[in-house]
């Protein structure tokens, strides 16, 4: 829709039409404390009956608000769109710590789950923030990200306004005090999901699975525990964030099924990259990416031998989560509990 | 000179933007200065002063910090231009939300944080509305759904902003915003230039000293609460 039919719209349509077309429109009102006018009215009738002293503590007349309702219903009246999709994105190699070249360059598609390996302070966490502030030469690597084999213009780096990469850390924490429910549902109607109420079941389903423990719709989110709150991220991430690459930083240990965690990620059409320390969480990447003193030194496709490997991996993990579960118990440990899967 | 005027509430980065900022200017640190613009006190100067970055601070006291900003930022233009900066930095703490330390042809930048929570950007008035560019902090601590719901707050009050996370504490995102901020234009003074927004007003009795509780001691602009009875 155009500016002019926004504007048509705005001056002859009753409010609570337009509101019930884009129901986002309500939190204009509200954020110009404007709750109690005739939403039976179309803007400009229903501004009559308020003083012009209340709208001008937020610096506006009558003609501003129909201006910047404008302009609101213009940037939220589209529904969610995926102008943010991305089909492969480039790392032209820079330099290591000494100054050393690294790998000229590599690409990733859409759907690969990449891992990043390296000893404690190699510069993983790094190459992370490289591709998040999508570098072109200013960052101390010298490497530039390029997206679908193009290099980005300036002008297209402040559009995207961060939006094109989802990050996960252990250092990340729900800081508000919504249910489950409530949590998925902001985040829905920011995303202006249209089918709202079904992606969040979907979600939270996810996350449910995700999560060794289960949680409830109405589980407060700060309520969570570590493992949950992970899981309802990643979930999150999957279904309601439009951020076409996801950057992971350490999640072992949460207590949640890692592997599948990270497939789901890449079944969303995303590119996934993950620092990690985690066998399985490696070699359940599809390549790998090892840095070693601050450069990428050689990138590893995982090989079947490898994968094949990934079985009996998933046994020991198995084994240390079933050791955790028993001590969390207050059980003792005998080499019985170490060996068996029968003493289960 | 270009000058560039930072705002946000308290305690949510504004210093440590700035000074990542300067770090990824790529300018000699002797041709930036700060303008700090504080109310009470500030310890802010000791932080500009380690990384070799002139700075002057001014304390509002008992008036108004947006009255104090209007009243005094032409004299730190003066003062900038004659100290040879390239690049002069105002900042100021916004602490009634209404705040709005910008200046019509000027760039305005306003710092919050995520951890602020996220329905606060609806809340904050023109120190949000009235920015070109938002700087968005502390969002390597939260989750994903809560920068996302953040930023689009911030669209909501301000459409035509343009909005850049920046970790104050590594300085991710502060090369953007420096490249940002080339477009500043250049000033030579202030003189005749508007604020893009009236400050608070406020000339009432408590204005001029009085302490007293009443409406026999109430003169001048005054607003009065309306309590409705069920």
């Amino acid at each position: 829709m155009t500016a002019e039919k926004y504007l048509e719209m705005a001056i002859a349509a009753p409010l609570h039409k337009i509101i019930a077309e884009h129901p986002i429109c309500r939190d204009f009102f509200m954020n110009l404390r404007l709750t109690n006018i005739d939403f039976n009215l179309p803007l400009m009738q229903a501004l009559d009956n308020i003083a012009e002293d209340d709208i001008s503590e937020f610096g506006l007349d009558k003609g501003m608000i129909l201006r910047e309702f404008c302009q609101f219903l213009e940037t939220f009246g589209k529904v969610a769109s995926d102008d943010a999709a991305i089909r492969s994105l480039t790392i032209i190699g820079g330099h290591g710590k000494s100054g050393e070249a690294e790998i000229e360059q590599w690409t990733a598609s859409v759907g690969e789950i990449i891992s990043i390996v390296g000893p404690t302070g190699a510069g993983k966490s790094r190459l992370l923030a490289d591709i998040e502030c999508l570098a072109d030469g200013d960052t101390p690597t010298g490497r530039r990200i390029h997206i679908d084999g193009k290099e980005i213009s300036d002008e297209r780096r402040f559009d995207m306004e961060g939006k094109l990469v989802a990050q996960l850390s252990q250092n990340m924490n729900f800081v508000m005090d919504l249910t489950v429910k409530e949590f998925l549902g902001m985040h829905a109607s920011s995303r202006l999901t249209r089918d709202a109420e079904n992606t969040i079941v979907k979600c939270f389903e996810c996350a449910n699975e995700l999560a060794g423990e289960k949680f409830l719709l109405d589980t407060k989110v700060t309520q969570l525990s570590g493992g949950q709150s992970r899981a309802l991220m990643i979930a999150d991430t999957a279904y309601m964030s439009s951020s076409p690459v996801v950057l992971i930083d350490e999640i072992e240990n949460a207590g949640i099924d890692r592997r599948q965690a990270i497939q789901i990620l890449a079944q969303k059409e995303k590119i996934v990259f993950i620092s990690t320390h985690d066998p399985l969480l490696a070699l359940s990447a599809d390549k790998r990416i090892v840095i070693k003193n601050g450069g990428i030194s050689r990138i590893i496709e995982t090989s079947a031998e490898e994968k094949g490997c990934l079985g009996a991996i998933e046994k020991l993990d198995a084994t240390l989560y079933r050791l955790r579960t028993c001590l969390r118990h207050g059980q003792e440990i005998s080499m019985d509990t170490v060996k068996g899967e029968e003493q289960q | 000179m270009k000058l560039i005027t930072f705002a946000g509430p308290p305690s949510s980065g504004k210093t440590s933007v700035i000074i990542k900022l300067i770090e990824a200017m790529n300018v000699e640190v002797k041709e930036i200065g700060v303008v700090k613009f504080d109310c009470l006190t500030s310890f802010d100067n000791l932080r500009y002063e380690e990384v070799g970055v002139r700075v002057e601070t001014g304390f509002s006291g008992k008036l108004c910090p947006d009255h104090f900003f209007v009243s005094n930022i032409e004299a730190a233009v003066e003062w900038g231009i004659k100290s040879g900066f390239k690049i002069l930095v105002s900042e100021s703490a916004g602490l009634c939300n209404r705040c709005s330390p910008y200046i019509q042809g000027i760039l305005s930048v306003c710092v919050i944080d995520n951890l602020s929570g996220v329905n606060t950007p609806r809340k904050i008035g023109p120190m949000l509305k009235m920015a070109d560019i938002v700087v968005v902090t502390k969002g390597d601590i939260v989750s994903q759904a809560e920068r996302e719901v953040f930023a689009f707050n911030i669209k909501q009050v301000n459409t035509a902003a343009r909005i850049i996370f920046v970790n104050g504490i590594t300085g991710q995102g502060a090369p953007l915003l420096a490249k940002h901020l080339q477009g500043a234009r250049e000033i030579t003074g202030l003189r005749d230039m508007k604020l893009r927004f009236t400050t608070p007003a406020a000339v009432c009795s408590y204005c001029t000293g009085e302490m007293r509780i009443g409406a026999e001691y109430q003169m001048g602009t005054m607003k009065r609460m309306e309590f409705k009875s069920r």
